[in-house]
């Protein structure tokens, strides 16, 4: 009963939205191009190294960063070592479940975790503390408390930000004093869904459930790209994707100025 | 291997080939007996074989669509497969390619004929050197198409990318390792795009380059499935059915 009334209410909200789209609108008002309203706050859990606080419209979450001495990997022994994870708990949604990480998890973490780690974002070689023996490790771990649609920028924004206000905790493993995060570079992930043909950026949750393709595109401080994931099953086009990619960019670019300045 | 000093020097890449140029490719379809579709793929150092099973029941049932059929893509490297043993089974990243190379299949199957169904799909990498995944997506393609699963068109996989600052077309395993941005795609035969990752640095400009170079390497890879498969299905019948 409860996926047959599901189901008409996606194909009720799909011509809402889509008839909406027809003639250029969207249910909250935004343009095609507009994010919700973002708001970040940091050091908001004092046991964390670093943490963040992200609400994007109506989607919450809390990116906490722990950082702890490790052993490097066996083949980078200089380098220190950065692990995201994402969890979709069962607090935050009606269709999140309990239990192991399931794919969408999984994608959603390992994309904000390429977007951090290719763009450079962390001097992996300053997390070195003895090469091939000790090193920091940093622990990225996304707690989603609200799924208002756009996890994936949410969780990003709050990743880098989280990022950007930790401290290494020398004092605690006697190494000396607190010092930060070597920050080199602030990715930005934009997302945009494919919806009857238009693309629309920052996607609430309904329009999230009835697009057919998601693109997330990562750009950095150079407006270089670092990081895509096309994520659901319809095809886009090569027109969608490069209007994707510029404009991932040119927004990327603006809310790094906003709202993660070093 | 350690870090060569140079990937690409005067246009040619440490293996021979010019900056857009595929590895070589080696397809024979229908290679097991108990699968409904099969289809073994060679892409230069990766070997994978791809089964294809259904429509059938889908177990468990409550996974079952009143509507259309349940695709599954079941990706899985083999231990063996490289260089440091790869423990057994499912992880994280198994589990990602998994979803978007079903997500890369999906638009071209005509899931709607098989309502409360399941289609199978199982890729295994023998040997892998970078670009599994898109292996994997044109092994499955034409093992789909080998089962007889009413299918729009064909999907072609291959990937772009950086080394050296220059954009290549079909990174193999040092590359990938010592370059500087990857790009898998996969298209369908009219240009959509099914599949879009990208990882490490690429400039607009490099971008568009290097996508517009993935998809000439598919459509060339299209027709060699499309070959492929005539071969296969032309001597089966003694001649002239198709073509």
């Amino acid at each position: 009963m409860i996926s047959l009334s599901n189901e008409v209410m996606t194909e009720l909200r799909k011509d809402y939205i889509y008839n909406l789209m027809v003639k250029g609108e969207r249910e909250d008002g935004r343009a095609f191009d507009q994010y919700r309203e973002i708001i970040i706050e940091t050091n908001v859990i004092n046991k964390a190294e670093g943490s963040a606080r992200v609400q994007l419209g109506d989607t919450h979450l809390v990116v906490g960063v722990k950082i702890q001495p490790g052993t490097p990997f066996p083949d980078t022994p200089d380098q220190g070592v950065i692990i995201t994870n994402l969890e979709l708990i069962p607090l935050a949604s009606p269709v999140f479940e309990a239990g192991p990480p399931r794919e969408d998890a999984i994608e959603l973490a390992r994309v904000v975790d390429r977007g951090v780690r290719e763009s450079g974002a962390v001097d992996l070689s300053k997390l070195c503390i003895t090469p091939g023996e000790k090193v920091w490790m940093v622990f990225i771990d996304v707690h989603v408390l609200d799924d208002g649609g756009n996890i994936m920028d949410a969780a990003s924004l709050g990743a880098v930000a989280a990022l950007m206000t930790a401290k290494l905790p020398n004092k605690r493993f006697d190494m000396g004093e607190d010092a930060d995060v070597p920050m080199r570079d602030v990715p930005v992930a934009i997302t945009a869904v494919e919806i009857g043909g238009s693309v629309m950026l920052d996607p609430s949750l309904d329009e999230e459930s009835i697009a057919g393709t998601k693109l997330t595109v990562t750009s950095n401080q150079e407006g270089a790209i670092s990081a895509m994931q096309k994520s659901g099953v319809n095809p886009l086009t090569t027109e969608q994707i490069n209007y994707i990619v510029d404009i991932a960019i040119e927004k990327g670019k603006e809310i790094r100025e906003k709202f993660l300045v070093i | 291997m350690s870090k060569p000093e140079k990937l690409i020097e005067n246009g040619i890449r440490l293996d021979g080939r010019k900056p857009d140029e595929l590895r070589p490719i080696k397809i024979k379809v229908g290679v097991l007996n108990r699968a409904d579709g099969s289809c073994y793929f060679e892409f230069g150092g990766n070997k994978v074989i791809a089964a294809v099973y259904g429509p059938r029941e889908v177990h468990p049932r409550h996974m079952q669509k009143s509507t259309s059929a349940v695709v599954r893509y079941r990706y899985n490297m083999a231990s063996f497969s490289v260089e440091e043993r790869k423990r057994p089974g499912p992880d994280r990243r198994s589990i990602e390619v998994s979803k978007v190379s079903r997500e890369a299949l999906e638009p071209v199957i005509f899931q709607e004929y098989f309502p409360r169904s399941a289609i199978d799909i199982f890729v295994e990498v023998l040997q892998a050197d970078a670009g599994t995944r898109t292996a994997g997506i044109n092994a499955a393609s034409i093992a789909l198409a080998d089962a007889g699963i009413p299918m729009k068109s064909l999907v072609s996989a291959c990937a772009a990318g950086k080394i050296d600052g220059t954009v290549v077309l079909d990174l193999n395993k040092d590359e990938d390792n010592y370059g500087q941005a990857d790009m898998p795609i996969a298209m369908t035969p009219d240009g959509r795009i099914t599949l879009l990752q990208m990882d490490g640095n690429l400039s607009k400009d490099e971008f568009r380059e290097a996508f517009e170079m993935a998809k000439n390497g598919c459509a060339a890879i299209y027709d060699m499935q499309r070959a492929a498969l005539l071969e296969r299905y032309t001597s089966q019948t003694e001649g002239d059915i198709l073509e």
